[in-house]
């Protein structure tokens, strides 16, 4: 390995296109033109260099590769960088679906360049959130990506933005303050922000307890878990169509990365006491979600509370604190990021052409639509969870992991397949199938070139990962062994001190 | 050769699928028949192999990693025994005539490509789930096959009810899979492996021991077994799971043959047999099964009576059959289970097929009040139907006498009260089988004309690539009894199956051959009085039926609405789901979540702003009338937090 920084070169490359899209001067049309270019191009080499660190990355370790680290504020808290098993791939979830989400926003046309920006910017916040390894940097990463978000929704967002945006900016406010309180207290604990050393850091039983919960408050909030998941509907629905993509495929995934970066490191002892809790509101999540969603009357509602449901499998998956639980977990992560991301992708696809979201106008596009209905079947069948997809195999991983916890949790998540089924076919059934009798539907063109663009390389990824996910789990393997061994170790010495007279 | 014979038909599936509107529908039927014609030539003759003395050890083709997580690892591979090489063996001969059938069938189809292509997806997927090698590729198979029921179900995607059909096969089939799914998690808790040869290595060592289940400590072997079950209860449409089964009749006619006759829903009976070195050790999962299978056999065969779809009359007969494949893997019999499902998916298939040449030669008229008279007009399609029948209601030496007589003897040979239920059922069952099977030829092709004379001057045999197939199959059905008996059920069976299945204690199948001469005569005579019956109603005395239907008026009304399954399902669970939904939705979300959360924040945070406008303009006691109302809440707070322990 050389000492290039790839992992900085990797985040800030899209804030480098970002102050470029900036310099862009001209008449309207060439601006937006150029943005576009300009971003699309910027989008495929972060990817191309991040692929990079897959190549480089050698599986066989649990330690954080190809770190990097300088002074910043202060003498501790420090600009630190690196990936383990678990992040490495997140981050090539993010770069990857940048380029799709840049392709998708071609409906865009208002504000095109300080769109690209607002992209270009959430990019470099939220592959930093997956390579910080620094307590602080963390946090900014994590709280500053909110903002360009925010402006997403609040900007380029659908009719009701400004009650989306509030809801959104409400929930992870309160999640926010809490982490922050707990970081300090973590900060004035230990000495130092630097998350390896954290990790290794024993907090006495009774504090984990409180930081367990604050954190708890932030990353739930940002899952979402019931029962602050009621901002995820709204934001999806007023989002433009790319906003929800990355809104599904990554910023959903920060919840579930921080269990796992530091709730369940750090914090083993409270994580084993509030599994239980997790388990009950995962538990919820999946059925309570799944009947909401059997009655929503807009495409992307639905698909939001599926997302809701899907999340509970990784919550459960996570705390189920099994290889199975969490491996499944992460690798559920990455397919729900490319599934429900396609999902919205799929909606924006005939939102574009007839700009409504209601289930009720649609119906019997299949006959003028062929190549779109059969995308359309395939990531239904993805979020179903049928084997020889992505969606599959982190779901199995995950129960399986869950019945070895607890077989009730096991039992009743399993009824998710059930709902899961039915609320994805009837969405399928009432958009695509029946006679195509609504003349404004008959106009509806298939999809074009560019659509196809889009959606092949997110099909091949979904098929990849479910006939082949030895790829991916491969490589979080070692990470995941070493995330569980330190956490039934802290556990098990806390029970031999309880044990001693 | 084995992966030839899995692969080829997902190569046709693929080519006719993706490329099916550039390279046409000739070109299209060529690439999904031809290589499921060679498909079937290979098992063909893997299967003589066998017939010859082949492997007796499973031989395992492996082919791909899949992913490993733990202890938790899996493959692609395929497991080839002498049960792999019978289910090869019905799969691809069916499939390839099927396919050869839908050639003439879907010609006036808009979408023949697609149909194809589904067709030969349908036959992928079930050859991974015969040939799985550990649990989670038959769940593979297993969801796959679904998939392309749900697909082909719904083909006419423009009827909604297809496509409510196509949704309720997919459901109902997933609450299967819900306890096949647990299944195979209580398998990997217990066995810490889901491979076929280690889990059924280690079933022995597990007999007596407990897991904890839910609320119970219950027997290790019997929890897995019911939960396998529950999936195959869902696939092979057993009683309770049964409801998609009917409503899948509004797929086209060679799905119903090939899915929802012959292959798929035998995929219950498969997994049942595959995992007989668990099942042979749980005789609480056995008895139940027994149970199950006993009662579906009979409650389908009263419905079967008085339906007056063909296709729907047909569905209930094979939902019966499947009820007699399950009571025989109950009482032991996995052999005479195997053997009626290879012979009933010849002469089942036959009989979908028949019917699918009277629906085509009728102008697509399903309804057996409108046909009638038309013996004549399609004598080679009449004589299918003949053959079918005949085989299906066990008359000698046609291939269900052979497969249907011995789960009967082995019911009553097994001695047990469940055994002696599945017996009797599976006699009275069999007169009903008998009585609707003539029933349907005698309506359908006997008596007076009732179609309008467009219709009637229509009626026409069916082009020769229909009929092919299915003198194909009856011949199946008139020797595939007869020719393998031995092998099957009689005295080549242990050298036959070898270690492909793993028998209870006793073998049943022994003590079969030596029952009373009344129980082995029974079934026959008792098909043969069903026949007479259905010729006193029908042909003798037509005013018999409807007499009897105004004189047992309630009785008729339960039969002929399927015994209320689905208004209780409709009743107990899907009203109640959508119920729930909408309250979580409007009074959980809405009300309660947002209520109390964000928005009651947001009112009150605009309520605190208008104050706090007024209290910046100078009201200052109610600065410290907040501060008072502010410390007060401190204090109460702090003394209720202290208070209890003190």
């Amino acid at each position: 390995m050389t000492d290039w920084p790839i992992l900085s070169t990797v985040t800030f490359l899209p804030t480098l296109g970002a102050l470029l899209i900036a310099l862009i001067k001209g008449d309207e049309a060439a601006v937006a033109r150029n943005a576009r270019f300009v971003a699309l191009w910027t989008t495929l080499i972060t990817f191309a260099v991040s692929l990079l660190i897959w190549i480089d990355f050698n599986p066989g370790t649990a330690d954080f590769q190809f770190t990097e680290s300088a002074p910043w504020i202060g003498t501790t808290i420090g600009y630190r960088m690196g990936v383990d098993g678990i992040s490495m791939l997140f981050v090539i979830l993010t770069t990857f679906l940048m380029p799709i989400c840049i392709l998708a926003s071609a409906s865009v046309h208002k504000r095109v360049k300080e769109y690209m920006i607002a992209f270009l910017v959430l990019e470099t916040l939220m592959i930093g959130v997956f390579c910080a390894t620094d307590l602080f940097l963390f946090y900014v990463f994590f709280e500053a990506g909110l903002i360009p978000m925010f402006l997403i929704i609040g900007v380029w967002g659908g009719a009701r933005r400004i009650y989306a945006s509030f809801k959104f900016f409400l929930y992870t406010l309160l999640g926010s303050v809490l982490a922050l309180l707990a970081i300090l207290t973590m900060y004035f604990m230990a000495g130092t922000t630097d998350i390896p050393t954290l990790m290794a850091y024993k907090f006495p039983a009774e504090m984990q307890f409180w930081l367990w919960l604050a954190f708890f408050a932030s990353f739930a909030v940002k899952v979402p878990m019931w029962p602050v998941h009621t901002w995820l509907p709204d934001a999806h629905v007023e989002a433009p169509t790319a906003g929800s993509v990355i809104l599904a495929g990554v910023l959903l995934k920060m919840g579930g990365y921080g269990f796992l970066r530091f709730s369940i490191p750090m914090f083993p002892l409270a994580s084993v006491e509030f599994a239980p809790l997790v388990f009950a509101l995962s538990v919820i999540a999946i059925i309570y979600t799944s009947l909401v969603a059997l009655r929503q009357e807009d495409m992307k509602k639905l698909i939001a509370y599926s997302s809701v449901a899907h999340m509970g499998f990784i919550t459960m998956g996570t705390f189920s604190l099994t290889q199975q639980g969490v491996q499944g977990a992460i690798l559920q992560m990455l397919s729900h990021g490319i599934v429900s991301g396609a999902l919205f992708l799929c909606v924006g696809v005939v939102y574009d052409r007839l700009h409504t979201r209601e289930i009720a106008r649609y119906g019997g596009l299949v006959k003028n639509m062929p190549v779109y209905a059969v995308v359309f079947l395939f990531f239904t069948m993805a979020t179903v969870g049928l084997p020889g997809t992505s969606g599959f195999v982190g779901e199995f991983l995950t129960l399986v992991g869950a019945y070895q916890a607890n077989t009730w949790v096991a039992f009743f998540a399993s009824t998710g397949l059930i709902l899961g089924a039915a609320y994805s076919l009837s969405l399928y059934r009432r958009v695509m199938l029946g006679d195509l009798v609504k003349p404004d539907l008959m106009a509806l063109r298939d999809l074009g070139i560019r659509e196809i663009a889009i959606f092949v390389p997110l099909i091949l990824v979904a098929l990849y990962m479910g006939v082949q996910p030895g790829a991916f789990l491969h490589v979080m393997d070692a990470s995941v062994q070493h995330l569980l061994a330190q956490q039934q170790a802290a556990v098990q010495a806390a029970a031999s001190v309880a044990l001693a007279p | 050769m084995y992966q030839a014979i899995v692969f080829l038909p997902l190569l046709g599936a693929l080519i006719a699928g993706l490329f099916g509107r550039v390279i046409g529908v000739r070109l299209s039927q060529i690439v999904t028949v031809v290589p499921m014609l060679v498909s079937a030539v290979l098992s063909v003759y893997g299967f003589f192999g066998v017939l010859e003395g082949g492997h007796h050890d499973a031989l395992v083709v492996p082919v791909a990693d899949w992913f490993q997580s733990g202890a938790l690892s899996v493959a692609w591979a395929l497991r080839i025994d002498t049960l792999t090489n019978v289910m090869l063996v019905v799969v691809t001969v069916v499939s390839a005539l099927v396919h050869v059938y839908s050639v003439g069938y879907m010609s006036h189809d808009p979408h023949p490509q697609r149909f194809m292509a589904y067709l030969s997806l349908f036959t992928f997927a079930m050859l991974m789930l015969v040939t799985a090698n550990n649990f989670v590729q038959m769940f593979f198979g297993w969801e796959g096959v679904g998939l392309a029921s749900y697909l082909l179900i719904g083909f006419w995607f423009k009827r909604p009810s297809a496509n409510a059909a196509s949704i309720k096969a997919f459901v109902v089939n997933r609450v299967g899979d819900f306890g096949f799914a647990l299944g195979i998690m209580a398998v990997f808790a217990t066995f810490g492996s889901v491979d076929f040869s280690t889990v059924f290595a280690a079933a022995p060592a597990q007999v007596g021991k407990t897991l904890h289940f839910l609320w119970m400590d219950a027997d290790v072997l019997t929890t897995i077994c019911l939960l396998l079950f529950i999936g195959a209860m869902g696939k092979s449409a057993q009683l309770g799971l049964h409801t998609w089964l009917p409503d899948a009749m509004e797929g086209p006619t060679p799905v119903s043959a090939l899915i929802h006759a012959a292959t798929m829903v035998t995929a219950g009976v498969f997994m049942v047999a595959r995992c007989s070195p668990l099942f042979s050790l749980s005789p609480v999962a056995l008895e139940v099964i027994t149970v199950v299978g006993a009662s579906t056999a009979i409650f389908a065969a009263t419905v079967g009576l008085v339906q007056n779809d063909i296709k729907r009359v047909i569905a209930y007969s094979t939902c019966s059959q499947l009820g007699y494949m399950f009571f025989a893997l109950g009482v032991g019999g996995y052999g005479a289970a195997i053997f009626h499902l290879f012979t009933h998916a010849f002469f089942k298939a036959l009989l979908f097929l028949g019917a699918g040449s009277v629906i085509h030669a009728m102008s697509d008229e399903q309804d057996m009040r409108n046909m009638g008279g038309i013996w004549r007009k399609i004598p080679f399609t009449y004589s299918m139907m003949w053959i079918g029948s005949l085989a299906l209601a066990g008359v000698p030496f046609f291939a269900g006498f052979y497969s249907k007589d011995m789960i009967i003897e082995a019911a009553f040979a097994h001695g047990t009260a469940a055994g002696q239920y599945a017996f009797s059922m599976g006699i009275l069952a069999a007169l009903l089988t008998a009585f609707y099977s003539w029933r349907l030829i005698f309506m359908t092709f006997h008596g007076a004309p009732r179609a309008d004379h467009h219709v009637m001057d229509h009626v026409h045999e069916s082009p020769l690539v229909m009929t092919l197939p299915l003198a194909v199959l009856a011949l199946g059905a008139i020797f595939a009894g007869f020719a393998f008996a031995p092998y099957f059920i009689g005295h080549e069976r242990e050298a036959f199956w070898g270690a492909s299945l793993v028998l209870p204690s006793v073998d049943v199948l022994e003590q079969a051959h030596h029952v009373p001469e009344w129980v082995s005569l029974s079934p026959t005579l008792i098909g043969l009085v069903g026949i007479l019956f259905a010729w006193l109603f029908y042909i003798r005395r037509p005013s018999m039926p409807v007499e009897l239907a105004e004189t047992n008026w309630p009785l008729y009304q339960f039969l002929l609405n399927k015994w209320y399954f689905d208004e209780l399902y409709a009743f107990a669970i899907t009203g109640p789901a959508n119920w729930l939904g909408r309250v979580f939705w409007k009074q959980g979300d809405g009300m309660i979540i947002d209520g109390f959360g964000p928005d009651g924040v947001a009112a009150a945070v605009r309520g605190l702003s208008a104050r706090a406008g007024r209290l910046q303009s100078g009201y200052l006691y109610h600065y410290a009338f907040a501060m008072l109302i502010g410390v007060a809440a401190l204090v109460s707070f702090f003394i209720y937090r202290i208070g209890p322990t003190h």
